[in-house]
């Protein structure tokens, strides 16, 4: 009665299938100045906005690599195709979307139900929204939900989008910043308008599904002052064998007492780079809500950022990631507390099978002013076998003493008596294992909406056992 | 036919063996108890039987329903009908009770259950063991008080309906009540399956209820004395003063 302590490697045909993309459609390689100009031109971007393009690729040109994580020598630049044509324009009927593309989300198990049951959905298919559709009670309530594209060209929205975009990460923050500035493409745009209530959650759902193709969406959400908003943000993409970049940029705006709760599930596939950047402003008694379950992709570099600048905001930061066989993931989560009498609380889980390594960064920064503030920072691990790697850096950086500070973390492994205990009452081994690290990601799971917690514990366990359902 | 045979079963842990060539016969219908002091290998058998990992047989073998599943793991046993009632149950973060349980019950039988009709007869179970339903919904065994969680073994034991149980302990550090209750959720068990009980005890109060037929006295891994229901009332009477160091 040898026990196994290696679970069969992963089964991703469910996530890991793609339709060959159409060669004409693609640009070609390389980012010079002339592509910006093609991409900033087929988007009639307006003029601020080619301006900031090139400006950003100027940064991008002279910015060093990020040396200090996992390595990223495997992604050629030169190599990576920015801009994708999308075979159609904006839908706003599900039953005008292509039927490749249409496959493709049903394969992936996203549309009716959701369609029904959410408020809008908008999803991007290679560069560009191809689904879009918010439910008219969403739109009647004065929230804007579309395409940041769009959004820019309306005159009701231009100025604020020019105000706000890459103000909290500015092109300057890192390289991948500075990319993302001069080739974004594709993304939403949300704007919910003072008191507002919006009950039933947005969201968007991104995919690649082009050889070598980087994917650079750009999500901008401003919740004006005791608005509330729950936003989910769902990634999957297929297996392709060049590497694939993605470089998206996420910026929050949080007014006063306002909420917004902004959920992801990433699953990208393994040969991915996923270099993203996330962040979030909150003003005085706002919070903002982070959950977030990251899955697949090569290597992740995936830090959310929280700057708590009114008094009395918090930041919430419910996390997992799970690094299998190839992949290292490089988490975390940042909260800056810039005011006094702010509150922050984060709790992570991070697993890692199969000689996968998964790094959890957390960085607490409290500032001299900040005085009354608490934070709590609780990370957890869980190798599933001698070979995988987990570590937790913590960061801390207490400008004052008046402050709160508790960290918290614990390394441990799946127990053979728990195992034992699961198989007495007939779950075989592999079932056994799956039931217990979907049990050590609840913190995740039940923050998350049913479907896609259900959603997540398939991800776990095709990650488990190689098979799904 | 004999449900489980236990055959010249000698088992152990990588450093010494700790069951020394055990024969043991339950047939369908019977309730067997199993006493003997601490240490003596009463959990260790059990473990055996149900097929822990952690314990290796080293001769002799176990047959259940005629088949040898000496080499078999866990679920597999616990899918011919086996069930072992922990001495120790193991806390399980993250997963209900109720979840759990619907997944264990769905595995064995093989088919999937209406959410209602599970809930219905979850519910039944729970008020045989005057459970607060709020527990199906808690994470299984985690923060549950000892004789919570050995009530939870019992709710298992009602709902899988195995052929063999095993209860190792399942009265110990239980109040006068709550084993009045447990005694009540085995009644059940007799009463809705035609299964064997074997249960490994050091109180009598949890037999009271129940015909036993048969006693096992182990001592230092070997079967020092067998008999009938006369057999606990000895040893309550005397202790294992007779069959220890023999
Ligand atoms: N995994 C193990 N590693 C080392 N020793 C073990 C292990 N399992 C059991 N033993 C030893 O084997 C012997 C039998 O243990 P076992 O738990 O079966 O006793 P028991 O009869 O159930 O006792 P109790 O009445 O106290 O529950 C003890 O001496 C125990 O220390
Ligand atoms: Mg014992």
């Amino acid at each position: 009665m040898k026990q196994k302590t290696q679970v069969d490697d992963i089964d991703r045909e469910r996530y890991d299938f793609r339709f060959d993309e159409d060669p004409e459609a693609m640009l070609a390689s390389g980012i010079t100045p002339e592509i910006i100009e093609e991409i900033s031109e087929e988007k009639g971007d307006p003029e601020w906005m080619r301006k900031f393009r090139l400006h950003a690729l100027e940064i991008f040109a002279r910015t060093e690599m990020p040396n200090w994580g996992p390595s990223i020598a495997g992604l050629d630049m030169s190599n990576i195709v920015t801009y994708i044509r999308p075979k159609s324009r904006m839908n706003t009927d599900w039953n005008d979307v292509p039927t490749e593309i249409k496959e493709t989300f049903e394969r992936l198990g996203i549309p009716q139900a959701e369609r029904e049951s959410l408020a809008g959905v908008g999803a991007q298919y290679d560069s560009e929204l191809v689904y879009h559709n918010v439910r008219r009670e969403v739109a009647e309530s004065g929230v804007v939900y579309t395409d940041l594209e769009s959004a820019m060209h309306d005159p009701r929205y231009a100025e604020m989008i020019r105000t706000h975009f890459m103000k909290i990460v500015p092109p300057t923050d890192h390289k991948f910043a500075a990319l993302h500035g001069a080739v974004w493409s594709g993304g939403s745009f949300v704007y919910v308008p003072a008191g507002v209530h919006l009950e039933i959650p947005l969201q968007s759902y991104f995919r690649l599904n082009a050889k070598g193709a980087g994917q650079f969406e750009h999500t901008l959400i401003i919740v004006e002052d005791d608005a509330y908003l729950h936003f989910i943000e769902g990634c999957s993409a297929p297996k392709y064998y060049e590497a694939g970049l993605h470089a998206g940029c996420v910026e929050l705006y949080v007014g006063k007492r306002a909420t917004l709760r902004y959920s992801t599930i990433e699953n990208w596939s393994k040969n991915m780079y996923n270099l993203n950047t996330k962040r979030a402003i909150v003003e005085e008694g706002g919070r903002i809500e982070w959950v977030s379950g990251s899955f697949g992709s090569h290597v992740s570099y995936l830090y959310p950022m929280s700057i708590l600048s009114g008094k009395g905001a918090h930041a919430e930061f419910t996390g997992i990631t799970f690094a299998g066989a190839g992949q290292n993931l490089d988490t975390g989560a940042k909260i800056v507390h810039a005011a006094p009498e702010t509150t922050s609380h984060m709790d992570t889980k991070s697993i890692s099978k199969s000689g996968g390594i998964s790094t959890f960064r957390s960085a607490v920064t409290v500032q001299e002013n900040a005085i009354n503030s608490k934070s709590s920072v609780s990370c957890e691990s869980l190798m599933l076998d001698g070979l995988s790697r987990s570590d937790t850096i913590p960061v801390m950086d207490i400008r004052t003493d008046q402050a709160d500070i508790g960290h918290e973390a614990k390394i441990g492994r799946i127990s053979d008596d728990a195992v034992f205990y699961l198989m007495s009452r007939g779950l075989d081994e592999q079932r056994a294992r799956a039931m217990i690290v979907s049990g050590f990601a609840d913190n995740v799971s039940k923050e998350l909406p049913l479907e896609y917690a259900m959603e997540m514990n398939n991800l776990i366990r095709l990650e488990m056992t190689g098979t799904i359902g | 036919m004999a449900l489980l045979k236990i055959d010249n079963l000698s088992a152990g842990i990588e450093e010494k063996e700790l069951l020394h060539g055990v024969t043991l016969t339950v047939s369908t219908g019977e309730t067997h108890v199993l006493m003997g002091p601490n240490g003596a290998g009463k959990s260790t058998l059990g473990y055996t039987i149900m097929g822990s990992p952690e314990y290796t047989v080293t001769g002799g073998k176990i047959l259940f329903d005629g088949e040898d599943i000496t080499e078999e793991s866990a679920d597999q046993r616990a899918k011919r009908g086996i069930f072992l009632s922990f001495q120790n149950p193991i806390e399980i973060p993250g997963i209900s009770l109720s979840d759990f349980l619907r997944n264990a019950l769905e595995e064995q039988t093989g088919t999937r259950m209406k959410l209602w009709d599970y809930k219905k007869q979850l519910k039944a179970a729970m008020e045989v063991l005057q459970m607060d339903s709020a527990y199906a919904d808690r994470d299984l065994n985690v923060g549950f008080s000892g004789g919570e969680k050995k009530k939870a073994e019992i709710l298992q034991l009602l709902m899988l309906k195995p052929k063999l149980a095993i209860l190792d302990e399942t009265d110990s550090g239980l109040d006068v009540d709550a084993v009045k209750t447990v005694s009540a959720g085995i009644a059940e068990y007799r009463k809705n399956c035609d299964g064997a009980l074997l249960i490994i005890t050091h109180n009598t109060k949890i037999l009271e209820s129940l015909h036993v037929d048969h006693t096992h006295v182990i001592a230092d891994g070997k079967i020092v004395a067998e008999g009938g229901a006369e057999l606990v009332d000895a040893i309550n009477e005397n202790g294992y003063e007779n069959y220890v160091g023999k």
